[in-house]
């Protein structure tokens, strides 16, 4: 998948690095218990420590601690017995503080894997730190307004090593770690809300040679950004090289309109940060035991899923990557095959659910057929009650009324005639009806066969079992 | 009324001696009278009255009383205090009124006590006069024999000091960075406590040093310290850095006398040019705890001479990040600008005084690229070497014996040219503050002005009692009942 | 440690806060003999021992993921220089 761009003098390739900011899942925020629900009035979810008001301290949350440390856990990161809270210390309206906590030298997770088509990608590093309040620079002509609501509201900063080689890797990298985030319920990955955002470290170079200056570009807030915003990247900065130029290690924005990233400006004291431990804080020490308690409640990872999917249920790969792209997915998967055929279970799911969500644009947690109730449907076709085409039908009919499969089957008279007694005098009375075809069948004319087998479906309004009726009419006409 | 400590209110109220209402009046009345101390930035009369009234209801209904009934308290403006402006004594905290109340002062309201006015302090408790309040200096009520010119209290808590010296209240809170509650006590002839690290909540108190900030209490008797520190001290969930230790009872501490306790007397703090009449009475108190049956033991602390450097870059490291929330965006000062930078770069300016303005750009540099680890990394290399030199002596030794300041209170407008030769006054109470102990000041004496002069006892962390009980036998010994000039 | 003018401009502007020209040369010289003298540490051997940065042997103690705190803008807003509507307000940031 590697992506390669073609310049005048040879071909060069990416080195990509992502920066992810991924809000994490709780409550209450960081340090303080002010709540961090999306789209509150302006400042209604502040409190005197998000406000840095005078003499107001830092006490860390609990649940974001046991978040860092699962969604380390979650791809295979080194968890920190032993980690500090640093002061990043700069200046800017919505820090309140006038530095923001942040973990620099000594991060929470060190190091870790996230696996995409082709290619393993590894985790520098995970570390907690504190959002900063929301800037809005368009409702004022000549004042920016400040909203804390999202002051102190607690994110993962996870950084990856400059391991993808083009735009797609980039976007497949950032769809499996949000997949992970959900499957692991640490964060909800909404990017539309800022949930869940991302800088991207971009360099190219040629082939085999050492790694060129980056450019990060900042706050892509959707893949499709992200793919973007790097392709340009990577072809500005091939041009900018082949004319004779220099990279210039930069900050960057990109403009979606454009399609074009362009530098920001930033003052030149505005990167000396002046890290330092934060006195109101102490080092956080995780034992043994929280770590072992937090490794317990694991859920099965998507790649263990997968795994077990097709080599202990025989799906295909196809369907084993359809069906644990989300953990919400592989459960209504497997408690609908709960019991059935999990080759039929998965292209149900697979195929009629998904498709229809699809449709509808639902998430599958508010598809209208309970799992069970596929499964229900699922077996009657098994044991063939159903044709496929009257599963389909009931499973539109599930749908649409909500009813369950043998209430439908009822209601619609939806059964399958398979009874050979009932089947076999139609088939008589209709050999005897069109003898003459019959014995143009006997003479060799055997394509009449369809004909013969349209003709019993359609004396039972489609009802019978196209597999009885077929062996009824050839045993009696090859007889 | 004006003579009468906490205990003695505590008797007073018991036996009907007087209301609470008539003793707090009768200090109100004192605060309007000290204008000349200028130790008072918010004078709180009804939060006192109010809490008077409450103290003799309480009494009336038969309740039991509260510890601190009654008790008129100073309060060092650095305290937030809820519907009560709150200054730092800083341009830039001018008008701002907290809508919280710190946990310290919560707990005395709870204890009772009648919060009576807020107190002039050194900008942002940054130094050891009370010269670079935004409101001028606070006074000191003792005058050198022969010498009309006012003194400085000292400082930070100068204007708590002063205070309580002239007897305008019975006690009063500081809050102690470097020395910021003893070396006034000392200037003013008055005890002083800075309680250990962690002992009393920080949580509300406008930051200076974090990891050195300590309220305290500001008394003139030992036993009122132990009173007041029981009232003020225990774990806050609210501020991570407390300590989750149980309180003793302070004042049942006291009366064990120090038969049998091994006090350390550090050879490092005689240093040259010490006045003659400080190292005499530091000999004394060591001789008078000798007779009252304590063993005195030289010790070494070898580290005593590089406390003072490595705590101007600790805490100034500390202030310039804390400082940078007094930004002129949420509350406080703000210079017009029409732009955000301008903004910043003036309100700042406007609204930090020069010493301020000196220790952020001090703090800034030692953080900066470049010059962390030879500046900030080393200091705390070195904080942690003070600390060890303490934890050694604390191995064979129960306390330690120090004077408190390196001279008597100054006159005002000394020193005010060097920074340095102001920042040696806390030679003697910043080891304490690196290593988090606790630590008291009690007047022991007069020097030859007529200034009084303080001792020093430094103790174990979290032994407050060993550290009351040696200070109330120095106490007991010194026999210190001299007044100053200015009393009310 | 002498501090020349160009660096107590840059720390000044670290830190926000606006300096005179006149005041730039006086004021290097006063932070550059305080550096001067607390640079008297180098005289200690600190090999191997680490920095102090916390007081107090106790542990980081955590609040449990409660929502027990914020919904009054007006008390956060009480104090603010220049509000529009239940937000803070500043001078245009042009980014
Ligand atoms: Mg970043
Ligand atoms: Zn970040």
């Amino acid at each position: 998948m590697s992506a390669v761009i073609e310049g005048r003098d040879g071909v060069w390739e990416y080195a990509i690095g992502l920066e992810v900011h991924a809000q994490v899942a709780s409550a209450a925020k960081l340090f303080s218990g002010a709540p961090t629900a999306f789209g509150a009035e302006p400042n209604a979810q502040v409190s005197l420590v998000d406000a840095a008001m005078p003499g107001m301290l830092p006490v860390i949350n609990r649940v974001c601690v046991e978040q860092a440390v699962r969604t380390g856990l979650g791809f295979g990161g080194n968890i920190a017995r032993y980690s500090v809270f640093d002061r990043k210390n700069y200046f800017y309206p919505d820090l309140p503080q006038g530095y923001q906590i942040s973990q620099y030298s000594d991060p929470v997770v060190v190091g870790g894997t996230v696996e995409i088509p082709g290619r393993t990608v590894q985790i520098t590093r995970l570390h907690l730190e504190q959002d900063a309040g929301k800037s809005i620079h368009d409702r004022d002509p000549d004042r920016t307004l400040i909203d804390l609501n999202r002051s102190g509201v607690a994110l993962m900063e996870i950084v990856s090593e400059p391991d993808m080689r083009g735009p797609e890797e980039a976007a497949a990298f950032l769809t499996r770690l949000r997949a992970l985030l959900r499957w692991l319920g640490t964060c909800d990955g909404n990017m539309q809300e800022g949930s869940l955002r991302c800088d991207a470290n971009v360099s190219v170079r040629k082939p085999g040679a050492e790694l060129g200056t980056r450019t990060e570009i900042k706050n892509l807030n959707s893949i499709r950004f992200l793919r973007e915003a790097i392709e340009y990247e990577g072809r500005r900065q091939v041009e900018v090289i082949e004319s004779g130029g220099k990279i210039r290690q930069e900050t960057r924005l990109f403009d979606p309109d454009r399609g074009e990233t362009r530098a920001m400006r930033t003052k030149e004291d505005a990167h000396d940060y002046r890290y330092f431990p934060d006195p109101d804080l102490l080092p956080l020490e995780l034992d043994e035991a929280f770590i072992e308690d937090i490794r317990a409640s694991m859920p099965e990872l998507p790649e263990a899923r997968r795994a077990r999917f097709v080599e202990q249920l025989g799906l295909s790969d196809y369907d084993a990557d359809l069906l644990t792209a989300e953990r919400a997915r592989a459960d209504y998967f497997e408690a609908a095959a709960e019991g059935r055929d999990a080759k039929q279970a998965a292209n149900w799911v697979a195929g009629e659910l998904l498709g229809r969500l699809n449709k509808e644009g639902l998430d599958i947690e508010a598809a209208p057929i309970p799992a069970a109730g596929l499964g229900e449907l699922i077996a009657l076709v098994a044991d063939g009650t159903l044709s496929g085409r009257m599963g389909r039908e009931a499973f539109e009919a599930m749908w649409e009324t909500g009813r369950p499969a043998a209430a439908i089957v009822e209601e619609r008279g939806l059964k399958q005639i398979s009874d050979t007694g009932a089947l076999e005098s139609l088939v008589d009375e209709l050999l005897a009806r069109e003898a003459d075809k019959a014995a143009e069948y006997r003479a060799g004319r055997t394509k009449l066969l369809g004909f013969f087998v349209g003709q019993a479906m359609k004396a039972t309004g489609g009802k019978a079992n196209p597999k009885v009726v077929n062996e009824l009419l050839r045993s009696k006409l090859e007889e | 009324m004006r003579r009468l400590g906490i205990a003695d209110i505590r008797a007073g109220l018991a036996d009907g001696d007087f209301s609470a209402v008539e003793l707090v009046e009768d200090r109100l009345a004192a605060l309007e009278g000290a204008g000349a101390l200028n130790a008072v930035v918010t004078p709180m009369p009804d939060r006192a009255l109010e809490a008077a009234r409450a103290a003799d209801r309480r009494r009336a209904a038969g309740e039991p009383a509260l510890p601190l009934d009654g008790v008129p308290v100073a309060v060092k403006d650095l305290f937030c205090t809820e519907g009560v402006r709150t200054t730092a004594s800083s341009a830039m905290l001018e008008g701002f009124v907290p809508p919280y109340e710190s946990t310290v002062t919560a707990d005395l309201i709870a204890a009772g006590a009648a919060l009576a006015a807020k107190t002039n302090l050194d900008e942002f408790a940054m130094g050891s006069s009370t010269v670079t309040s935004h409101f001028g200096p606070a006074v000191n009520p003792w005058k050198a024999k022969g010498d009309a010119r006012p003194r400085a209290p000292g400082g930070s808590s100068g204007g708590s000091a002063a205070l309580v010296a002239a007897s305008v209240v019975p006690a009063a809170l500081g809050t102690d960075t470097g020395g910021s509650i003893r070396q006034p006590a000392a200037f003013c002839g008055i005890v002083g406590l800075k309680p250990t690290y962690g002992r009393c909540s920080r949580w509300g108190i406008v930051a200076f040093a974090s990891s050195l900030d300590q309220a305290g209490p500001m008394t003139r008797s030992v036993r009122d310290a132990a009173i007041l520190l029981a009232a003020m001290a225990g774990h806050d969930p609210k501020d991570s850095t407390s300590a989750q230790q149980p309180v003793p009872d302070f004042e049942a501490a006291l009366g064990g006398g120090v038969r049998g306790l091994r006090i350390g007397v550090p050879r490092e703090y005689r240093v040259d040019g010490m006045p003659d009449a400080l190292d005499a009475l530091w000999q004394e108190g060591a001789r008078w705890l000798k007779e009252a049956g304590a063993e005195i033991v030289d010790i070494p602390l070898p580290h005593t001479h590089y406390a003072l450097p490595a705590y101007y870059i600790v805490a100034p490291a500390e202030a310039s990040s804390n400082l940078a929330r007094y930004d002129g965006v949420r509350y406080g000062l703000r210079a017009s600008a029409d732009a955000i930078e301008e903004q910043y770069a003036r309100t700042r300016r406007a609204g930090f005084g020069a010493e301020v303005r000196r220790r952020v750009l001090i703090g800034t540099y030692v953080l900066s690229a470049g010059y962390y680890d030879a500046y900030y990394t080393k200091a705390q290399r070195v904080r942690r070497l003070i600390a060890r030199d303490f934890e050694q002596a604390f191995e064979t030794v129960d306390a330690v014996l120090t004077p408190t300041a390196p001279t008597a209170a100054f006159a005002l407008g000394e020193k005010m040219d060097d920074p340095i030769a102001m920042y040696l006054n806390d030679v003697f109470t910043v080891p304490a503050s690196l290593a988090g102990l606790p630590a008291v000041s009690l007047p022991a004496g007069l020097d030859a002005d007529g200034l009084p002069l303080g001792l020093q006892l430094i103790g174990r962390p979290f032994d407050e009692e060993t550290v009351l009980r040696a200070a109330e036998a120095l106490e007991a010994a010194a026999g210190f009942d001299a007044e100053p000039e200015f009393v009310l | 440690m002498a501090l020349d003018r160009a660096t107590v401009e840059r720390i000044a502007a670290l830190a926000r806060i606006e300096i005179a020209d006149d005041e730039a040369d006086a004021l290097a010289a006063e932070l550059g003999a305080i550096l001067g003298w607390v640079e008297t540490l180098n005289e200690v051997n600190t090999e191997d021992i680490a920095p102090m940065t916390s007081v107090g042997g106790h542990r980081l103690p955590w609040r449990g993921d409660k929502v027990d705190d914020g919904g009054y803008p007006d008390r956060i807003l009480a104090n603010a220089p220049d509000a529009a509507g239940a937000f803070f307000a500043v001078p245009r940031v042009v980014e």
